[in-house]
């Protein structure tokens, strides 16, 4: 428990809001600070591993206190002619997001855990030399690899009823670094009804954008068996406001699942054309769309089944 | 687009009244009544923000594997019975409060045991009145006793009296917590917490040592990591290694912040014939070959502050000593060693350690027991928690002295203090990981359970209404299983006779 036990002497003592500890595996290590919890796994040489989760401690334990330090302009439609964050994670926050501001409401709290991925892999991979690495943050999910390895990534449905619908490899040679997974049921508020929409893009934050505006999209505007509440009437202070967020999805007919997905298909096409997505899968009531880009020649291994689309764009 | 999109966006959003701020972060979440803040892990709860980490279910099933790992979604084999094994207990990390409360706890339990129904009440207690008790196993000087004891420069506690081979530090109390600056309160919770859920904090003594102390872990003082206890104090030492020395080596000064030996001197050197030197000891004289005070206490040899044994002589006395006589002196943990012989002048000049004493050296250090920090969290169950238990909250606290209920704390053993109220101390070390939490009072959240026969809560007015069987609550994936210590008693086995553990 090397990592837990110096956390004392090397970070600065009480600065313990921040939990930095092995996971019992004694493997992975395990960062937690406010809202903000990271997985955090990587694979090498075992003092470049060392040094590694000691540069991820190191940066980890100022994230919070960086990003509340901006929170209210975090909290605000992105806007291309205001001032830019300061922070170096909000800044990639804001880039993130930018895109999509002309057509949509978004925020650059759309992209904050798949940003806070990114700057802990970037600690680790300029402090060690691994083979590769990933920082999982709450499912956005940031990975390093050198060329010739590969991650073999599980996806799930449903994060309370956790089965895998999928596996996706990624090796060194594609574009995506990236992975972000979005929908109701997750513990960030959504405006559509996706059970989950997952999503591969070159960066995290890029990954965890999209997959907030794909799960936004997949949506029954008005459906009645959709239950929908203001924002901030369940947590005054979110982004979203007056904004409805999805609470509860009821029973909707075959039909009806369609048209959700077509909705939010036609959104992932437009973003896949733009390179902002590199591949995606929507789930909802069982059903799963997926969709892939060129990736340089290759295909992203995803899955198929009976009942499920390979729709390349 | 969905049409809601196009909605303008709200601007300076104003919080509702009956929402909290939650100040555990710096994101500072207004959290609505029953609902949890961005992280997932305090609530508003009744207007009072609340802890709400997974709920720890002890697992007799799987003994200790090196540490208590939590493991999620078990799969439950329930056999269908109304009441599961007495295998399982459930702990009351995690499980709420019902604080202010004349409500019944959170959880009350009901499971058999070898045919007799027993029912536990488990709840969290939110202690202002607490703290912990720190054992540092070092001979090293941490500071006057009654001095302050800072973290973040913060007055969280202060020194008390050293017992032997070990410091003892008093942090926390209902005055650090908040009878004190807001900081102060603050901070006091924060190194409480830390302690108690095994985690390192530094702390530092006004005019004294700054150590870092962790449950279970050797002590750093002055970034010094403390290895072992001493064996005894510097005339035991003598006393226990006489022999040993006898005829290897004509003087033997074992140095101790405490007592310092001198073999030629000390009784066990005298029945064994050993000559006198001519030594000449700075310090008190206590008793033949016992000396107090031959330097400041300090973090050097033997508990004192001297880096240079030779300081703590005057010069041989030149009637009595002799050229060639051999010296060796020695810390009480054998850490510290060094070996002269006297030259014609009758002055020690340091030599290489001769092989036939490198080994009683050796000896010394072997005796010496790993130098270890232990906590112990302490605190009182008040009236309003008792209350939880049973509508007549002093019955419980009599059926806890006549050892009818048991106490635990995660599942662990306490000890009781004699006298009235329910005030224990537990060490922390034999507790579920993550055990305790805070609320912003500030005051500490620690887990206590109440194990009694079902007779017997009756019997003290229980909430019998409220009584739930053991399965009631096992199908639900909101639990963490957790195995159970192998050295712990089984909170649901028969009680021991009085005088054990309760």
């Amino acid at each position: 428990m090397a990592i837990g036990s110096r956390q004392s002497a090397g970070v600065g003592v009480m600065r313990d809001r921040a939990q930095i500890r092995l996971l019992p595996d004694g493997r992975r290590l395990y960062l937690h600070d406010g809202p903000i919890d990271l997985i955090v796994d990587a694979f090498g040489d075992r003092s470049q591993i060392q040094a590694a989760y000691r540069a991820a401690a190191e940066r980890f334990v100022h994230v919070l206190d960086e990003l509340c330090s901006e929170l209210s302009i975090l909290r605000q439609p992105f806007q291309a002619d205001a001032p830019l964050p300061t922070g170096i994670i909000a800044r990639r926050m804001a880039a993130a997001v930018a895109p999509y501001a002309t057509q949509t409401f978004i925020t650059p709290m759309a992209a904050v855990a798949g940003a806070v991925a990114e700057e802990i892999l970037g600690a680790m991979t300029a402090a060690a030399t691994l083979d590769r690495a990933y920082v999982n943050d709450g499912g956005d999910i940031a990975i390093h690899l050198e060329p010739g390895q590969h991650f073999i990534v599980g996806m799930v449905e449903r994060p309370d009823r956790p089965s895998l619908f999928g596996r996706a490899i990624l090796d060194a040679g594609q574009p995506v670094r990236g992975i972000a997974t979005s929908g109701w049921r997750g513990r960030s508020f959504s405006l559509g009804i996706a059970d989950a929409v997952t999503v591969l893009a070159e960066r995290a934050a890029m990954a965890d954008a999209a997959a907030t505006i794909i799960a936004n999209a997949v949506d029954l505007p008005q459906h009645p068996n959709v239950v929908r509440v203001r924002a901030c009437e369940l947590a005054p202070d979110s982004d979203l406001g007056e904004r409805l967020v999805t609470q509860a999805v009821g029973r909707l007919t075959a039909h009806e699942v369609a048209v959700a997905l077509d909705a939010g298909e036609r959104v992932t096409r437009r973003l896949l054309s733009r390179g902002l997505v590199r591949a995606a899968a929507l789930h909802l009531g069982g059903e799963t769309r997926t969709m892939v880009g060129r990736l340089e020649g290759k295909t992203l291994a995803v899955p198929t089944h009976d009942h499920r689309s390979l729709v390349n764009a | 687009m969905p049409p809601f999109w196009k909605l303008a966006a709200r601007e300076g959003m104003v919080p509702d009244d009956d929402a909290i701020r939650c100040d555990a972060c710096p994101v500072l979440c207004y959290i609505k009544p029953g609902r949890l803040g961005a992280c997932d892990r305090y609530a508003n709860h009744d207007g009072q923000l609340v802890r709400v980490d997974p709920h720890v279910v002890l697992d007799r099933a799987l003994s200790r594997g090196g540490s208590i790992v939590p493991f999620l979604h078990r799969e439950h084999e329930w056999d269908g019975n109304i009441v599961a094994g007495p295998g399982t207990f459930i702990t009351a990390i995690g499980a709420g409060t019902t604080y202010p409360d004349y409500k019944p706890a959170p959880f009350i339990i009901s499971s058999e045991v070898k045919g007799i129904d027993m029912v536990t009440v488990v709840t969290e207690g939110i202690f202002s009145y607490c703290g912990v008790k720190l054992k540092i196993d070092t001979d090293r000087h941490l500071g006057p006793e009654q001095n302050v004891v800072r973290a973040q420069g913060e007055a969280v506690g202060h020194v008390t009296t050293s017992e032997y081979g070990s410091q003892m530090l008093s942090l926390g109390g209902v005055r650090h917590l908040t009878g004190g600056s807001r900081k102060e309160g603050t901070v006091t919770c924060d190194t409480l917490l830390n302690l108690c859920n095994g985690k390192a904090v530094e702390l530092e003594v006004d005019d004294g040592a700054s150590v870092v102390v962790e449950a279970g872990k050797p002590p750093l003082v002055d970034d010094v990591r403390e290895q072992r206890m001493r064996v005894g104090c510097g005339s035991a030492t003598i006393g226990m290694f006489a022999k040993q020395w006898f005829g290897k080596v004509d003087e033997v000064v074992v140095v101790d912040d405490h007592i310092t030996g001198v073999l030629s001197e000390h009784q066990a050197g005298k029945l064994l014939g050993v000559p006198q030197t001519g030594i000449q000891m700075k310090g008190r004289r206590s008793t033949p070959g016992r000396y107090f005070q031959v330097a400041e206490p300090g973090t050097a040899w033997g508990g004192t502050n001297i880096e240079d044994p030779l300081s703590i002589l005057e010069p041989f006395n030149r009637r009595v000593a002799w050229a060639g006589l051999r010296l060796l002196m020695v810390s009480t943990t054998g850490e510290h060693h060094s070996y002269f012989e006297l030259d014609q002048e009758l002055k020690p000049v340091e030599k290489e350690l001769p092989g036939a004493l490198q080994e009683s050296v050796a000896r010394i250090r072997e005796n010496c027991e790993p130098a270890l920090c232990t906590v112990l969290f302490m605190g009182g169950a008040g009236g309003s928690l008792r209350a939880g238990v049973t509508e007549n909250p002093v019955r419980l606290t009599h059926s806890v002295r006549d050892r009818l209920t048991r106490v635990t704390c995660g599942g662990a053993p306490v000890y009781i203090w004699p006298g009235g109220g329910i005030t224990f101390m537990v060490d922390v070390s034999r507790m579920p990981e993550g055990a305790f939490g805070y609320v912003p009072t500030p005051a500490l959240v620690a887990p206590i359970e109440f194990t009694l026969k079902l007779d017997d809560y009756r019997g003290l007015g229980g909430y019998m209404d409220h009584v739930r069987p053991l399965a009631s609550i096992m199908p639900d994936q909101g639990h963490r299983h957790v195995a159970a210590r192998a050295e712990n008693p089984w909170p649901l086995a028969p009680a021991k006779a009085p005088g054990s553990e309760s």
